[in-house]
């Protein structure tokens, strides 16, 4: 199958980026979509043009390093699916296919498609974790977990820290993957103890780099691994309870 | 420089070694260390385990990784289960056990202390991610569930659904943001090692490239842990992830560190076979698979029908007929090997007759489709993402792939390489899979490393360093280093020759997957090295990197680590050819036994073959380490 690309390229955070097209001919529909942008590299090296910069990693759907904007969609027009898992033959013969980073301020452009996604990182560092230190673990099954506790909390554990969700949001909010971190610890009996410190570490640090949830889902949409904005309210529940109960415990009555 | 390996293993009984060990080796006191830095160079379940336990303990620590977040590395892509020796399901396990399973499945080719201590620890790490939580799957008491891996015939395996790897790293990744946050670890993203720094036979430290830019730049400390991984992608096509690659090791090579074993990879059975020739990568499907699915081709060669035309008597379960006791759940090896000739009598499946059939109906029909996708829905997803067609209703399609390396860097049982201050942990070192890992046992071995061994051995190096500084990154012996990357880089973009580095990567591929891959021989490996150096040489000449070294510049990244690899699967030809016998993952076609199985020579090759860099172009220089057997008695290995 033959596609035109109206691929976006960039210097870096500061410089002016601009589409630019290309065609990629001969494709296999069995190609995955970065194997198509593979070959469009190859022809760009061989022509003497600088390669379009993509992160990718995997190629198996759970590093979360791939993550382009394909016709206006995080990860392209298949749900649940990550970029590196979509195929050429969900596209039509001819088509034109726009690519572009996630755009969003908390994730400048490094280069063309590539974007500095490090602002989740710093939510996780202020509290997206349960403080044990390596040996201070008793017996594994000491704590029996509700089978379905486990589950919900698996379901929200399965976050592959993409950005999908930021991309999608029209405000470009940290919600969902805030909430999923804070869903995966927070319905497990170890997670209790730190558990509306952590909601609320996590809330202030998200707030200093995203914009505000206000409730359109398009991340759960988005999201290549499918996590619900249940999560959302469970953390947005916690978050509240944060606000007495965090200074209660500091005896700010 | 003369080398002796010393592998520094205690006396004693093997059960009270590591105790013993703990006891007599040297201690940092609680208020030191924070006087000694360390570098920990890789991020995965090994590096980041270990960064986050040196810094829980005192130490200062700097982490290095080339993705953009710790959570990145391709442990995250591990699917199926980690073992360990709890004995939940009150199947006869026990810490002998998995020792015993492991040096066996190993084919008698591993340190016997190494892997003793392994099991010892396996339990810890299980109550460890299980506090971190780490949601593993749990029966409807809520306790832990377990399942059967290949290679073993008690359940000790735990899971996360399958993404037993994606969450184990989370768990380790919290654990390393948790001292970040907290400012124990200085952590670099972005950031690619590209040369160990020595001073006076001592590591002193790493030099970098900062992948957003370019800048080249020197860190120093008292001791380097490497935990950058495997070597699979010398293949080119493989399951490991595109970045994976072997230049920390290799640069540590070249530096005097002894690569061990190099020709001991493992061909992975169940992954979803080749479409064309462009393909990127492979993709594993969980060997866990094999509990419930059973593997079979047409009893006819070249047999045009579809799977389900087939009627059940004309099709042949290869793996139960010749392997009743293991049946579909054979070690890796032999499964792989059982494929692979299955192929070679034209009995492949799929368009390009490059796979055989892993079927579910027989299970689908007596557990329930329900049950099966609790099991393996997101297998099953992902496996009809790719191939579009459902596993449900049709059986997979799988084949053999590069999957991962037991080889590595020569370590001691301390975990150090050769190179005084300069450890490997995790797949990066050699020491406990012998010649063929069994599924679910690289987690087990990543935070083994990473989470109770390295944090208490290093303390025995660092205590003669105690009140020294780190060599400062003004010293010649950094800003040497530190010019010779800058020239490296600057010539792969004066070559301004006509092939891509992608282009010469398959072809180098394409080389070491026909003569060093699931079967070898003296002849192939002969052609392949002289057709390595050839195409090598090709490389320097016409390779086409464009673009600036001061940008990010994804083909530059590339071009060194292709580069590498060219000098690795040399020494992995000439290790193959060196050892005169068939061991677990290499399979020597002129030592087989009578049914085909591989076969050992106890007498000539029970040693570790660690290779010495001689220098570019010339031939690697083997040393020997011994390996006694007191605890586990030789056998030919045996899954019938």
């Amino acid at each position: 199958m033959d596609v035109k690309l109206r691929v976006w390229r960039q210097g870096g955070a500061f410089g002016a980026g601009s589409f630019k097209e290309y065609s990629a001919a001969g494709i296999s529909p069995e190609a995955s979509f970065l194997e198509m942008l593979d070959i469009v590299n190859e022809e760009l090296t061989a022509a003497g043009e600088e390669p379009i910069v993509f992160d990718h990693d995997c190629r198996e759907g759970i590093c979360g390093t791939c993550g382009l904007m394909i016709n206006g969609q995080p990860h392209g027009p298949q749900q649940g699916t990550a970029t590196c898992q979509l195929h050429m033959r969900k596209f039509s013969d001819g088509e034109t296919i726009v690519i572009e980073p996630w755009r969003a301020a908390a994730f400048p452009v490094i280069k063309d498609l590539v974007v500095d996604r490090s602002a989740f990182d710093r939510i996780v560092e202020v509290g997206g974790f349960i403080s044990v230190a390596t040996g201070a673990a008793p017996d594994a099954n000491l704590i029996p977990v509700p089978r379905d506790a486990a589950e919900a909390s698996m379901d929200a554990a399965a976050c592959i820290g993409c950005g999908a969700c930021v991309a999608a949001c029209p405000n470009s909010a940290g919600q969902l993957f805030t909430a999923a971190k804070h869903g995966h610890l927070s319905l497990l009996p170890q997670g209790q103890p730190e558990r509306l410190q952590r909601a609320q570490a996590m809330v202030d640090v998200m707030e200093k780099f995203f914009g505000s949830c206000t409730n359109h889902a398009e991340c759960e949409t988005a999201c290549p691994k499918g996590i619900s904005i249940d999560y959302i309210a469970q953390l947005n529940k916690d978050y509240v309870k944060s606000q007495v109960a965090n200074r209660n415990l500091a005896g700010q009555k | 420089m003369t080398i002796t390996l010393d592998s520094k293993v205690p006396s004693g009984d093997i059960a009270d070694m590591w105790d013993n060990h703990r006891f007599n080796i040297r201690l940092v006191n609680p208020s030191n260390k924070r006087k000694y830095k360390i570098i920990v160079v890789g991020t995965g379940l090994a590096g980041a385990s270990a960064a986050a336990t040196l810094a829980e303990l005192g130490y200062e620590v700097e982490a290095f990784t080339y993705h953009d977040t710790t959570r990145r590395a391709h442990s995250i892509a591990a699917q199926g289960g980690i073992n360990a020796a709890k004995n939940y399901p009150n199947d006869g396990d026990s810490i002998h056990r998995l020792f015993y399973d492991t040096v066996k499945g190993g084919d008698y080719r591993s340190r016997e202390a190494n892997v003793y201590r392994l099991a010892q620890v396996s339990n810890e790490i299980i109550d460890q991610a299980t506090a971190q939580g780490v949601p593993f799957a749990r029966d409807y008491g809520g306790l832990l569930d377990n399942r059967s891996f290949g290679g073993a015939q008690v359940s000790r395996t735990f899971y996360a659904r399958g993404q037993t790897g994606q969450q184990l790293l989370l768990g380790a990744y919290q654990a390393l943001a948790r001292q970040v946050g907290l400012g124990n670890v200085k952590l670099h993203v972005r950031s690619e090692m590209l040369e160990v720094v020595m001073k006076d036979g001592h590591a002193a430290g790493i030099v970098t490239r900062d992948l957003t830019n370019g800048t080249i730049s020197s860190h120093s400390a008292h001791a380097v842990v490497l935990a950058t991984g495997g070597y699979s992608n010398v293949y080119y096509l493989s399951t490991n992830a595109m970045a994976c690659n072997v230049t920390a090791a290799w640069r540590a090579h070249r530096k005097g560190a002894l690569m061990a074993n190099p020709c001991y990879t493992q061909i992975h059975p169940t992954c979803i076979p080749a479409s064309d020739e462009f393909q990127s990568k492979l993709t594993l499907m969980s060997e866990s698979l094999r509990n419930d699915g059973r593997i079979w081709v047409s009893k006819t060669a070249d047999d045009a029908r579809a799977a389900n035309d087939i009627p059940e008597a004309e099709r042949d379960y290869y793996l139960e007929r010749i392997y009743p006791s293991f049946g579909n759940l054979a070690p890796r090896d032999v499964s792989s090997r059982a494929a692979m000739r299955m192929i070679e009598q034209e009995k492949g499946v799929g368009p390009l007759h490059n796979g055989v059939y892993l079927d579910f109906a027989e299970s689908i029909n007596r557990l329930g489709k329900d049950t099966i996708e609790a099991r393996y829905g997101n297998l099953f997803e992902m496996y009809e993402r790719i191939t579009d067609e459902n596993p449900y209703q049709v059986p997979m399609r799988i084949y053999p792939a590069p999957h991962y390396t037991m080889g590595g860097l020569w370590v001691d049982y301390n975990l150090m390489t050769n190179l005084p201050g300069l450890y490997a942990i995790g797949e990066a070192n050699f020491s406990d899979h012998g010649a063929n890992r069994l599924g679910a046992s690289a987690l087990m071995q990543g935070l083994a490393d990473g989470y109770f061994v390295l944090p208490y051995t290093i303390g025995d190096y660092l205590a003669d360093y105690l009140n020294t500084e780190p060599v400062p990154t003004s010293d010649p012996v950094f800003t040497e280093v530190e010019q010779a990357v800058a020239d490296r880089t600057r010539k792969f973009l004066a070559t301004k020759g006509t092939r891509s580095v992608d282009w010469f990567h398959r072809e180098l591929g394409k080389i070491m997957l026909s003569n060093c891959g699931m079967a070898r021989s003296a002849s192939g490996l002969e052609k392949a090295l002289s057709e390595i150096p050839a195409l090598k040489d090709e490389f320097e000449k016409d390779v086409r990197v464009l673009g600036e070294s001061d940008d990010m510049n994804q083909a530059l990244e590339n071009a060194g680590r292709v580069a590498d690899f060219f000098e690795l699967a040399e020494v992995m030809c000439r290790d193959a050819l060196d050892r005169k016998e068939s061991a677990g993952g290499h399979f020597r076609v002129e030592h087989q036994t009578d049914e085909g199985e591989a076969q050992r020579d106890d007498v000539n090759y029970s040693h570790v073959s660690a290779w010495e860099w001689k220098g570019p172009g010339q031939a690697a220089v083997k040393h020997k380490e011994p390996l006694e057997f007191k605890y586990v008695k030789l056998a030919q290995r045996s899954y019938k």
